[in-house]
């Protein structure tokens, strides 16, 4: 009994997904915008489990996608306080703005 | 069930690449919704119904709330009334609304040839992953539960208001409220020895 989708495409979109994330994290400098790749990207993680847990019929992958939803929660709830804090402090959404650690 | 698949995913992928490249923040979260409602479509049709609804309730219900609560809070003032009008213009929200009208469509054909995903695909149903998460995943459940604490705690402290002009005034009185409070414990007890 095989899975009607072949285990590499669902990678394969996994693997789409993550790098659009990825570029979104690396290119764009609004914060909001880079949560929201960080968002895509764990998504995308989620689907890799969720494919090999189809692959294999266990409940083990859907578990692992519990847990990068909780992980997921709480990021975006410290995330979005630091968003409220970077305006608040620099008046500005840019990430640049906050580099005076010069990391 | 496979075409269905191939659908939610090429809609998923042209969806993201709206969040990744959006302008307007409130833009990239349509897309952002229906990239989310595309990713529940896949896992619905790869046989993980329950994966399918938490994304759909946690993913879109709770966390893009969160995001368009701070984008809200963010566009304060009066040129936000302006900026409301242009985002209902047509042109907003017609892309996201075509992604979500076609998973819609699939959703609809999907239900009307019958409820499981398909002959070949095995059904991984919220029972065996509720057994398997309060069996042997259950360490997993516990850390869980701490990096949720720890996300609210930090979420808190980032979150608290420092007024920076009045912070020393603000200090003075509680400075002022803690001695007095001092005093008044201070005197009951004199009076409890008494």
């Amino acid at each position: 009994m095989t899975a009607a989708v072949p285990m590499e495409n669902g990678l394969l979109l996994a693997a789409v997904l993550f790098v659009l994330g990825l570029i979104g994290v690396l290119a764009r400098r609004d914060i909001v915008f880079v949560l929201m790749s960080i968002e895509v990207m764990l998504n995308a993680a989620g689907l890799a489990f969720i494919v090999a847990g189809a692959r294999w019929h266990q409940p083990d992958g859907q578990v692992m996608f519990l847990f990068i939803l909780a992980t997921a929660a709480a990021e975006v709830s410290v995330g979005l306080a630091f968003v409220l804090e970077l305006h608040h402090r620099f008046k500005a959404l840019d990430v640049d703005a906050a580099s005076e650690m010069r990391g | 069930m496979t075409s269905a698949f191939y659908v939610s995913g090429v809609v998923a992928v042209l969806a993201t690449i709206g969040v990744v490249t959006g302008r307007n923040a409130v833009h990239a979260l349509l897309y952002l919704i229906a990239s989310l409602f595309a990713l529940a479509l896949v896992f619905f049709t790869l046989g993980a119904p329950f994966a399918a609804a938490l994304e759909v309730i946690i993913y879109a219900g709770a966390i893009v709330v969160l995001f368009v609560f701070v984008v809200m809070m963010l566009n304060l003032g009066p040129k936000s009334v302006a900026q409301e009008r242009e985002w209902l213009r047509p042109g907003v929200w017609i892309g996201p609304a075509v992604l979500a009208i076609t998973l819609m469509v699939e959703l609809g054909f999907i239900l009307s040839h019958g409820r499981r995903p398909g002959p070949t695909i095995r059904v991984v149903g919220p029972t065996e992953v509720g057994v398997a998460l309060y069996g042997p995943y259950m360490l997993g459940v516990e850390m869980a539960s701490m990096l949720l604490l720890a996300g609210l705690l930090g979420a808190y402290h980032l979150g608290r208001r420092h007024r920076s002009g009045t912070d020393a005034v603000d200090g003075e009185e509680t400075r002022r409220g803690e001695a007095r409070l001092l005093e008044t414990t201070a005197g009951g007890q004199k009076g409890e020895d008494r």
